[in-house]
């Protein structure tokens, strides 16, 4: 079992979602965060006060799922977010030792999904 | 009239009946009497009150009431970090109450009370003794007493609400009410008592303060450069700042607070009539101007318009038109607009920056600077042909009102300044002012009133 962790653009996500369903990955977490690559990011202007270089909004995704999907889930959002330009993101992909679905107490490869 | 005369002709009428019929009855011709002495009914007295007058004053009190909450609350609330907007919010909405209740046991007396000496008034109208429903004269000769007194209060309240401006974010509760409450008696009366009160020695020199240039933006202006002193920077001050944490509050606030400006400005023509609409006018063409000034200054020195600086400028236009709203023309108001988006830009963008004094939310730098150019400015532009119980000022021929500003506003930047500082210590020796490190780290919302503006889990 894998857990795939990927910060995307966030206009990016219906894209990448629809993409998940059509390969059957259909569990997912998503949350709004912020965060920075190597590029420096928009600095705000506050009256006189300028802040050097900031994060930036991208979106989380966080999946669980069985060796066999794994592939199957990275070219799914790898499709759906890259457009090309600075600031697409990155996947990472997490060794994932235990798996519960809490409503029924089933454990493993039939939690994930 | 009409009444007195129908009652008397039917009387006159009767009379003449009851007369004519003994006559009937002796069959001789009777003169018929009809001069009966009038009876004298019931008038009442002539009443000076003019409901034109009164309606507006009344309106002009709401709209100043709403210039501090939610107006000036939701300007500062917006600018400030999310866990901190509520302290901005609390602070406001207290002084509403407090102040206002100040206000009638004694400001009001204070400020506008018989005069002694020139300094302050005395308490002959505590908890508005002799202030009742007819007119005072020396103030405002067509509308209430006490609609004049409550139309005050609101300008008694929203002046030390400014200075939260300059400490906000790291002063506790507990001596914000204590100092608030003393800087409104010994600071704002007797100021407003010398610029506005009769026989105050600064309204005798003949210093010209339409709206409160001086004994509101100036006066708490100063006091807010001495509070952010005194308290001393916020931690992380000045490299690591938080934006602010609602611009959206931030806008409507500085709307309200035009909107509401109307009633600050153009409510203090005190009557319904031709200087109420110039003030109108001019207060509303020198924001404007402002406003434009200061995002022309946000496109020189950052190569963009900012929302924050459009609000920032016309907030400074509203201030430096306060004193002159009732004496300068259109073109005057243009100037003084002009005037400054430009010089408070330069105040909060650079001075500020290099002096390192950390004004939170610039009201040094918007309502003092802006305060002192306004009442200046007045000295400038001012001219009789708009208000000719004004004065002209240098550009109509007559610099020496502009001397005469100059001295109202140093008189008003040393009193306030002095005692402005020489209370802050004192509360300070007392309960202390500045809240721990701690709780500024976690902010103020949660320490001084265990509450949260916006709940993060449901």
């Amino acid at each position: 079992m894998k857990y795939i962790v990927a910060i995307i653009q966030p206009d990016r996500l219906d894209e990448v979602l629809e993409r998940l369903t059509a390969s059957k990955v259909h569990l997912v977490t998503a949350s709004s965060v912020m965060g920075r690559g190597r590029q420096g990011g928009i600095a705000q202007v506050y009256r006189s006060h300028k802040e050097a270089g900031t994060l930036l909004k991208k979106m989380k995704l966080e999946i669980g799922v069985n060796d066999d999907y794994v592939k199957a889930a990275i070219e799914a959002i790898t499709g759906g977010a890259r457009t090309g330009e600075v600031g697409d993101g990155k996947i990472f992909v997490l060794d994932l030792e235990q798996c519960v679905r809490i409503r029924t107490g089933e454990t493993g490869h039939e939690a994930i999904g | 009239m009409k009444r007195i005369g129908l009652i008397t002709g039917i009387i006159g009428t009767g009379m003449a009946l009851a007369g004519a019929l003994p006559a009937l009855a002796e069959e001789a011709a009777t003169t018929v009497t009809t001069a009966v002495a009038a009876i004298p009914a019931p008038v009442a007295a002539a009443s000076a009150v003019n409901s034109g007058d009164t309606a507006w004053v009344l309106v002009s009190t709401a709209l100043v009431m709403l210039m501090t909450i939610p107006g000036l609350a939701f300007f500062y609330g917006g600018l400030v970090r999310k866990k901190n907007v509520l302290s901005v919010l609390m602070q406001c909405f207290f002084l509403m109450c407090a102040v206002s209740l100040q206000w009638v046991i004694c400001g009001y007396s204070l400020s506008f009370g018989p005069d002694v000496k020139g300094l302050i008034g005395n308490l002959d109208w505590a908890m508005l003794k002799n202030v009742g429903l007819e007119p005072n004269a020396d103030y405002a000769g067509t509308i209430p007493h006490q609609v004049f007194m409550i139309f005050q209060m609101m300008f008694a309240v929203i002046t030390p609400g400014l200075i939260i401006g300059a400490f906000a974010e790291r002063m506790k509760f507990s001596a914000f009410v204590v100092f608030m409450v003393l800087w409104s008696t010994i600071v704002y009366d007797p100021v407003c008592h010398w610029v506005w009160g009769m026989g105050g020695f600064v309204r005798k020199m003949g210093a010209l303060d339409f709206a409160g240039g001086t004994v509101v933006h100036i006066n708490a202006g100063i006091a807010a450069l001495v509070a952010a002193l005194v308290l001393g920077r916020r931690l992380g001050h000045p490299h690591k700042l938080s934006p602010p944490h609602n611009l959206p509050f931030a806008v409507m606030g500085a709307a309200l607070l035009w909107f509401g400006w109307y009633g600050f400005n153009a409510g203090s023509a005190l009557a319904a009539n031709g200087l109420a609409g110039s003030a109108f006018v001019v207060t509303h063409v020198a924001t404007a101007v402002a406003g434009l000034a200061w995002a022309t200054m946000d496109v020189i020195f950052n190569r963009r318009m900012t929302v924050l600086g459009l609000i920032s400028g016309a907030v400074a236009g509203l201030v430096a038109i306060t004193p002159a709203a009732g004496f300068v023309t259109v073109g005057g108001a243009m100037g003084i607009g002009l005037g400054a988006g430009v010089i408070c830009y330069l105040f909060v963008t650079f001075v500020k920056e290099k002096l390192g004094y950390d004004d939170a939310l610039d009201a040094f730098g918007v309502h003092c600077v802006g305060g002192i150019w306004g009442a200046l400015a007045t000295g400038l532009w001012a001219t009789t042909a708009v208000n000719s119980a004004g004065a002209n000022g240098l550009f109509y021929g007559n610099p020496a009102q502009f001397i005469i500003q100059l001295k109202a506003v140093a008189i008003t930047v040393a009193y306030s300044g002095v005692v402005s500082f020489v209370l802050l210590k004192l509360v300070d020796g007392v309960i202390g002012l500045r809240a721990t490190e701690q709780s500024e780290r976690i902010g103020l919302d949660l320490t001084d009133h265990r509450e949260t503006g916006y709940t993060v889990l449901d």
